[in-house]
């Protein structure tokens, strides 16, 4: 495909995160330069280790720990443009920046995320905003969240998750299981009263974690407020106020905010949903709308979790589809929403669930059955999620596979037996 | 999945009472299902909710969460807890026929 009569194809990738990083330097190592040209762009140099954000509030990492510049992260040969996108016009195959330039495309991967918009929900950002009320999903909330816990001196706190979707839709568990730690150490656990408010029917989206995680909230001694579409966040009062009326109170709460796509999806005619996600197949992450648009990460419109592990798994199929497209091949349908979550529960110790579209969380080991356990607390998996981080950085964002840990859900450690 | 009898006619629906199949419904049903989830009146407003479910599920194979409706259906999502308390998404599913609005993971 020509453009500006140059006979040079372009892919362009919104978003320099997890997607878009692993996907541009898998990309870069599988094509030539001077076939391929590969632009990344992104509005700020701010890469985020999320998985981080949740142990700030508790001083077990500061920011400029899980903060790195994205550019840094992309190999040779890759452009990285730093400007925020106005829209896509994907029937011309454009992406108009906010600079004023243009950006035509061979193949366009929308990799940018999702957002928070707290402003959907009725007094979430008013006068007790980062006062009273936080959120731990962004740097600056996490980080104000951790003066705000140095300085509570008992009373109610309050998780609460105002609506699915969220990214990594275990991370407010893992809050409160963190809070219970940290209030121990502290020495006034009995002087705080822990809640989780939830809109889901139980403490997790999956029925056999859910019965597990939530037994871990009993046994720590948080509460559980189950089936509450919160409405209103009253920060003076003190209230979280549900749709259908019924009330929490709160001296501190930690909110997860709703979450959108990428602003610039819903300025991009027939690209994403209601919401700003981009509807792809969900399992060749191709865009329903578009066959030169594919999309990955917490910006795909999939059913499962927006997570990291999600996102590196998309990798391996989403790079392999540009190849297959751009070479005029059939797509390889092989996604199977394969998600691997460490869940921290604090004392030193973690869960790790394993799943994909049709399988539910199973225990047993993983990849096999002398790896990790499965659904159950203990060391090795709390020492796993420890260092994923440095892998991150260095194996995951430049490409490289993760021994041990392929894209497929591996079945061979799992006890398929106990699913109840 | 069990049978049970709306305007006249038998209708399978699943254990939490969501219809099977979509095309069995007939508008007539409509006000029998509102009544077993304590909505003795549909309004104007209702339908207007009822008929939109019934579109978003022939166009995408399910019904919207509550969020998107309060987005999409021209009734706010305040509006929607006043027509359906019991819960706007779910509550019209039923109503409308269609089966459970598949939830977000």
């Amino acid at each position: 495909m020509a453009n500006d009569g140059i006979m040079t194809k372009r892919i362009v990738i919104l978003g320099g995160g997890t997607g878009g990083t692993l996907s541009a330097n898998r990309l870069r190592h599988f094509f030539p330069e001077d076939g391929v040209e590969i632009v990344v762009v992104d509005q700020n140099d701010d890469h985020v280790y999320q998985p981080g954000l949740l142990f700030v509030p508790f001083g077990l990492t500061h920011t400029d720990e899980i903060v790195r510049s994205r550019g840094d992260q992309l190999h040779r040969g890759i452009e990285f443009r730093q400007t925020p996108i106005e829209r896509v016009d994907i029937d011309s195959n454009t992406v108009h920046l906010a600079d004023g330039s243009e950006l035509t495309y061979t193949v366009l991967v929308v990799a940018s995320g999702s957002i928070l918009v707290e402003e959907e929900t009725e007094g979430l950002t008013g006068p007790s905003w980062m006062e009273k009320v936080f959120t731990f999903y962004d740097v600056a909330g996490a980080t104000a969240l951790h003066s705000a816990l140095e300085g509570f001196d008992g009373g109610r706190l309050v998780v609460n998750v105002v609506d699915m979707p969220i990214k990594c839709p275990v991370a407010p568990l893992e809050f409160c299981f963190l809070a219970d730690w940290y209030f121990q150490q502290t020495g006034m656990r009995d002087r705080v009263e822990l809640t989780y408010v939830t809109p889901l029917d139980g403490a997790f989206t999956r029925p056999a974690a859910s019965k597990i995680l939530g037994g871990l909230l009993e046994e720590k001694d948080v509460h559980l407020v189950t089936e509450f579409n919160t409405g209103e966040v009253d920060g003076s009062g003190g209230r979280l106020i549900s749709y259908d009326g019924r009330e929490v109170g709160f001296d501190l709460a930690v909110v997860v905010p709703l979450h959108g796509g990428a602003s610039y999806v819903t300025r991009s005619p027939g690209l994403g949903d209601e919401l700003g996600f981009v509807p792809v197949d969900e399992h060749t992450l191709q865009s329903a709308a578009k066959r030169n648009v594919f999309a990955i990460g917490d910006a795909a419109g999939v059913p499962t979790s927006k997570a990291g592990s999600v996102t590196h798994f998309e990798g391996e199929v989403l790079v392999e589809n540009v190849r297959r497209f751009l070479a005029d091949e059939p797509l390889d349908g092989s996604f199977d929403g394969h998600a691997n979550c460490f869940i921290e529960t604090g004392f030193g110790k973690a869960l790790l669930i394993d799943f994909n579209y049709d399988t539910e969380p199973l225990p047993g080991h993983f990849p096999i059955s002398v790896g990790l356990p499965l659904l159950k607390e203990s060391r090795l998996n709390h020492l796993g999620k420890l260092m994923f981080q440095p892998l991150y950085w260095h194996s995951l964002l430049p490409g490289r596979d993760l021994p041990g840990v392929s894209s497929a859900m591996p079945t061979r450690g799992k006890d398929f037996q106990a699913t109840s | 999945m069990s049978t049970t009898t709306y305007a006249d006619t038998a209708v399978s629906v699943n254990d939490e009472g969501f219809f099977e199949d979509p095309s069995q419904w007939t508008e007539a049903m409509a006000s029998e299902i509102a009544k077993e989830q304590d909505i003795d009146e549909l309004t104007e407003l209702h339908w207007q909710v009822i008929k939109f479910m019934r579109s978003e599920y022939a166009e995408k194979g399910t019904g919207p969460t509550v969020r998107v409706l309060g987005k999409t259906s021209g009734v706010s999502i305040k509006e929607l807890y006043q027509l359906f308390p019991k819960g706007p998404a779910k509550t019209a599913a039923k109503i409308a026929g269609i089966p459970k609005p598949r939830g977000c993971i």
